[in-house]
């Protein structure tokens, strides 16, 4: 058995372990938590040769900046854009790459992205909560979050050099600026002018922004007495509109039920999208029937799961991946002679 | 079922609506339908979260949708009825002294009695377990007594400790994290709502009834010490 640890140097607020998350717990109060962004998470797994639900760290805008102070491994890093320098040299935002001995790993924000996932080839040793690594932030259940000298262990850590070089990303993914969002369920709250202001107006995401939701600012939705509600069940995407009659989105960290109204939820597709965003982004939401919500996100599953096999495809050994080269040149040339 | 309504929500879930106005009648309806539902689980289903006076079926949009989910809540109606609403009876304990309970006298003075009285009428309560929320193992407890029903703080005060017993309105809840409330702090509670049992780890399910058993501080002591190692 062959161990790695990682000495965290330096991380930024909300840098957690995250594996894809804990269903089933909603009713007593515990949302799925889980990654930020899913596909990039599982994309960050997969093209390393894991399961695309194993434990990542999440780095936040913050950054993250370590050091293998024993053994040696392979690592992924996917999502956003982020600045990725490996041993004092700058390497793909999104790629797979060893990790020696003495050998230090920054990841800082860069052009654009909230959150990217380092993955590691073995068994990261991160505390479970109700059998998850997932992180739960407000309480700090699960694996917690990592602070500056903080280690990482990993167990049956693996050189998968067949797998170094850069990840594809996806080419399949929803246009920015516009969301799309399913009515309700309590847009009976609001007037059809403040609904309409809701579909035509732009927001900007503010900096009060994370993993339980961004809060954003636009023009206000006035809510015709439904301050008294009841507390009902949130789900990851609710848009609620608080008594200052500002929306807020919640994401992987959401309360499990509020009492203020939700005028849309947003589409489970377009939700990795909403959290890459960065406070000052501006969004627009777009009314999409709940109907075709079920066939963007059936057509969609399909393209993710298509490109998660694409890039979970080694890549081969340098000598491999040579050979395959000159046999696919040779082949051309065969074709042409 | 009358006034029953049902809400999409996004790609993924229904929002199944039994009424507006909380009251106990309507909360045990939603926690027969929440076991009717466990009883029979609809194709997709992933998971359900009982609230006050409706439930969200969380489904796998892969495999259901909307209108399939309504079905197969809406034939479920019918084979409720047969299905008792009890849940188990839960207990827990609480200290009332001093300094865990920084808002005993201000309940006191704001509904006119005495401590003892105060205590006395908390634990003469019959409480149900009608939502988990807010925070993991936020269980919102209803019934607490009209006349010791009192208002939330204007402004919530910060850090009060896990295991404070607070109440506002008809509801009382037992706090399972340091966190801010705007609800009276009357008592402490070494219960664990919150437990390191992998095959348990909430003390109660939805639809619970509890009742408080008064203990002394050193009993408090005792208990709380075996906690917090």
């Amino acid at each position: 058995m062959t161990d790695a640890v990682l000495r965290v140097s330096f991380a930024g607020p909300l840098v957690t372990y995250q594996d894809a998350g804990r269903e089933g717990q909603m009713r007593f109060g515990v949302p799925a938590s889980g990654p930020m962004d899913r596909l990039s998470h599982a994309a960050a797994n997969v093209a390393l040769g894991n399961a695309p639900d194993c434990t990542a760290v999440e780095i936040s805008v913050g950054g993250l900046s370590l050091e293998c102070t024993s053994g040696a491994l392979s690592l992924g890093v996917a999502g956003g854009h982020f600045m990725v320098n490996r041993a004092e040299e700058s390497i793909g935002a999104w790629s797979v790459f060893a990790l020696q001995k003495g050998e230090r790993l920054t990841i800082r924000a860069s052009s654009e992205g909230s959150w990217a996932y380092l993955t590691f080839a073995g068994t990261v040793h991160a505390p479970k909560w109700l059998d998850h690594t997932a992180t739960h932030s407000a309480s700090g259940f699960g694996g917690g979050a990592l602070l500056a000298g903080s280690t990482i262990r990993v167990s049956d850590t693996k050189i998968r050099e067949e797998r170094h070089g850069d990840i594809a990303r996806p080419t399949f993914l929803p246009t920015k600026d516009s969301v799309r969002v399913v009515r309700g369920p309590q847009d009976r709250f609001f007037s059809d002018a403040h609904i309409e202001t809701f579909f035509s107006a732009q927001y900007t995401l503010t900096d009060s922004f994370d993993r339980m939701g961004v809060r954003l600012s636009g023009p206000k939705l006035e809510v015709d007495g439904a301050l008294s509600i009841p507390s009902e069940p949130i789900t990851r995407g609710s848009v609620q509109v608080a008594g200052d009659g500002i929306p807020t989105v919640l994401l992987a960290d959401h309360q499990t039920t509020g009492g203020y109204p939700k005028i849309a939820t947003v589409i489970s597709d377009d939700l990795d999208k909403v959290s890459q965003m960065r406070a000052n982004d501006r969004m627009s939401f777009v009314e999409i029937s709940p109907q075709d919500a079920v066939q963007v996100i059936r057509k969609s599953a399909t393209d993710r799961t298509l490109y998660l096999a694409e890039i979970a495809e080694p890549k081969g050994t340098l000598d491999q991946r040579l050979m395959r080269e000159n046999l696919i040149s040779g082949a051309i040339a065969a074709v042409d002679a | 079922m009358q006034n029953v309504s049902f809400h999409p929500v996004a790609d993924h879930a229904l929002l199944v609506q039994l009424g507006s106005e909380i009251s106990e009648a309507l909360t045990t309806q939603v926690l027969q339908l929440d076991r009717a539902i466990a009883a029979t689980p609809p194709l997709g289903l992933r998971e359900t979260v009982p609230a006050f006076v409706n439930l969200l079926a969380e489904f796998d949009p892969l495999v259901t949708d909307h209108q399939e989910m309504e079905a197969a809540i809406r034939s479920l109606f019918d084979a409720e009825v047969g299905l008792t609403p009890k849940g188990t009876e839960r207990e827990v304990l609480v200290c009332y002294e001093d300094d865990l309970a920084p808002d005993l006298d201000a309940v006191c003075k704001a509904t006119d009695m005495s401590r003892e009285a105060v205590i006395n009428m908390h634990l003469s309560g019959r409480y149900l377990v009608g939502m988990y929320g807010f925070a993991p193992g936020y269980a919102y407890l209803s019934g607490v007594p009209t006349a010791l029903q009192v208002p939330r703080k204007p402004t919530a005060i910060r850090n009060i400790p896990a295991g404070s017993v607070v109440i506002a309105g008809p509801q009382c809840l037992v706090m399972t994290l340091t966190m801010p409330t705007g609800w009276c702090i009357i008592g402490r509670s070494p219960t664990e709502i919150l437990r390191a049992d992998p095959d348990k780890p909430f003390l109660f399910d939805v639809g619970d009834s509890v009742k408080f058993r008064r203990i002394s501080r050193s009993a408090y002591d005792d208990l709380a010490k075996g906690r917090e190692t």
